[in-house]
């Protein structure tokens, strides 16, 4: 298993970049993975909704897709495109530091 | 990031509910993973974008090799649902509502609320102008979100080097 540094702590990656212990996750280094997103600024807006994604995988021990964070969350699919422009479903994930969403909806 | 923003787009050109979900499902992927989609209504196809005929796509067990006795609770292996039974009134739309039923347990979303939810994130439809003509439509008989009546040449032009994928 590979790791990295991010915001100064040091965490277990997957080849693809994810981050593949919640535990080890933090505000600081959701912060960082934005910004590598191509997101310089996380909003309470962006939080909503990653703090969501954390409370569903914590219950279900995946990423939420994204249909269920639009209902969970009560976010609009436009707003939630807008939030984490292109690609919301990878971005919200590895944001949350969890893996890739499983399911197709 | 760095490379040219992958497309991908769709060709519905069935109106059966089982072949509207393909494009819905695959589109909605594209979108999640920052793919441009962009899906063509054509011939049948016209019917997921039609208001009129939306809600009340079908799915016929005549013909339909797939469909068997198991998927309707009855444990019998391979049997297939017989095509003389297929013919009796009210069967298609009783396997119509298995399938409708079989997907909301799954949360997968009705026709209407998908297509509108791809609209949302940035999909393009266009309904194909030959057969809209032929069937005598307009614009007005679509849901929102169905920008443009467009030729297939339109269309080609639309989407130079997106992937391509007909249903």
């Amino acid at each position: 298993m590979a790791t990295r540094e991010i915001a100064g702590k040091t965490v277990e990656v997957n080849e693809e970049g994810f981050m593949t212990d919640p535990n080890q996750w933090d505000k600081e280094i959701a912060v960082e993975l934005a910004k590598e997103e191509g997101i310089p600024e996380l909003t309470p807006a962006h939080w909503k909704i990653i703090e969501y994604c954390r409370q569903s995988a914590a219950k279900t021990g995946a990423a939420p897709t994204l249909r269920n964070i639009t209902v969970g969350a009560g976010v609009s699919t436009k707003d939630l495109f807008a939030l984490f422009p292109k690609g919301p479903a990878k971005k919200v994930a590895r944001i949350a530091g969890l893996g890739k969403p499983e399911g197709c909806v | 990031m760095t490379e040219e923003n992958r497309k991908i787009a769709f060709i519905c050109s069935k109106g059966t509910l089982d072949m509207a979900y393909p494009a819905l499902v695959m589109g909605w992927a594209a979108l999640g993973n920052g793919i441009d989609v962009t899906i063509f209504f054509t011939f049948w196809g016209l019917d997921l974008i039609n208001k009129a005929r939306v809600d009340h796509l079908e799915i016929a067990p005549v013909a339909n090799t797939s469909m068997k006795m198991s998927m309707m609770g009855v444990n019998t292996g391979n049997l297939g649902i017989p095509n003389i039974m297929g013919i009796l009134p009210g069967m298609t739309a009783f396997a119509t509502k298995l399938m409708k039923d079989k997907m909301a347990k799954l949360d997968v979303p009705p026709v209407r609320e998908y297509l509108q939810m791809l609209v949302d994130g940035g999909a393009k439809l266009y309904a194909c102008k030959m057969t809209v003509d032929m069937m005598g439509l307009k614009k007005e008989d679509f849901v929102d979100g169905v920008l443009d009546i467009v030729t297939a040449s339109d269309f080609m032009d639309m989407t130079e080097g997106a992937q391509i994928i007909f249903i």
